[in-house]
């Protein structure tokens, strides 16, 4: 019973940090600025749902569930990975940054 | 820095502790014989597959590692937190920019660590590391590394770079002795 209102609440939590990050990905004004939602704000929000998913199938089947672990070990290593990717090729093809963008000198051609 | 292992029969400390887990983890259980099964991956998968890989800086100081993991996965939770106040604030107030971080650091194992800990850290996205090595003359290695990083919202840019020096930079140089 107590175990339930936990699980809802972690999803909600996740599902809460999940949107956020897909709200900057709309609102931001340049596409420098919207890779940060989805490099940081959805880590946290799969974290709570799989820490969800962790005490769910803690007390739905035998012993402890800890497999959820390593989907997150994953996630935190290929979050930054794919965004360095994104944010790379967006330099390459000199993508705009918004007006007022400061240091944009200190981008070196290649 | 120190590439080579003490031990022949363990070459790589770190990934076989790591295959140890990760085997563990996908199985669900601590029975023995998983445990068994285990250890004689961690120690074969590494032997066989060391021959044909570039040798990597080994962590010389696990326990500082251990301290930085936890460092750095507060400073995601925080991050997680002031970039979802950020995003849902107002657009208009937020200040980009480019900026440019000197490196201390040479061997690109730790540049890479380094450069994933400050994408996942507050406000931060490392987006290249300076200067391109297919820019350089060939087999001219490069003076003075910078990573570039873009930030959401600054502030101070002297203060952040002291910030990502002292806080995820100096103790990677210290874990791995370089």
């Amino acid at each position: 019973m107590y175990s339930e209102w936990v699980v809802s609440i972690l999803l909600l939590i996740g599902g809460a940090f999940i949107l956020i990050g897909s709200i900057g990905l709309i609102k931001m004004p340049d596409f420098f600025m919207r890779l940060h939602g989805p490099t940081k704000a959805t880590t946290l929000g799969m974290a709570g749902v799989l820490i969800g998913a962790m005490v769910f199938f803690s007390n739905t089947q035998d012993g402890i569930s800890v497999k959820e672990l390593l989907i997150t070990i994953f996630l935190l290593i290929t979050a930054p990975i794919s965004g360095y990717m994104l944010i790379k090729s967006a330099i390459h093809h000199k993508l705009k940054a918004k007006e007022g963008t400061k240091g944009l000198d200190n981008i070196e051609d290649d | 820095m120190r590439l080579e292992s003490r031990f022949s029969w363990l070459p790589t400390p770190f990934r076989s502790g790591l295959l140890f887990v990760v085997w563990l983890l996908l199985n669900n259980s601590v029975s023995a014989g998983h445990l068994v099964l285990a250890t004689v991956f961690a120690i074969l998968i590494p032997l066989a597959t060391f021959p044909f890989r570039v040798p990597q800086p080994l962590i010389i100081k696990p326990g500082l590692a251990l301290k930085q993991l936890i460092i750095v996965l507060y400073d995601i939770i925080t991050a997680n937190l002031q970039v979802a106040l950020l995003i849902l604030g107002p657009t208009k107030k937020l200040r980009p920019a480019f900026v440019k971080v000197p490196l201390d650091l040479s061997h690109s194992m730790p540049i890479t660590i380094l450069a994933s800990t400050v994408s996942l850290t507050p406000g931060t996205v490392s987006a290249e590391v300076y200067p391109i090595p297919e820019s350089l003359p060939k087999g001219e290695k490069p003076k003075q590394r910078y990573l570039l990083i873009h930030v959401l919202d600054l502030n101070d840019e002297q203060e952040l770079i002291n910030t990502i020096k002292k806080r995820y930079e100096a103790p990677l140089k210290e874990i791995f002795q370089c």
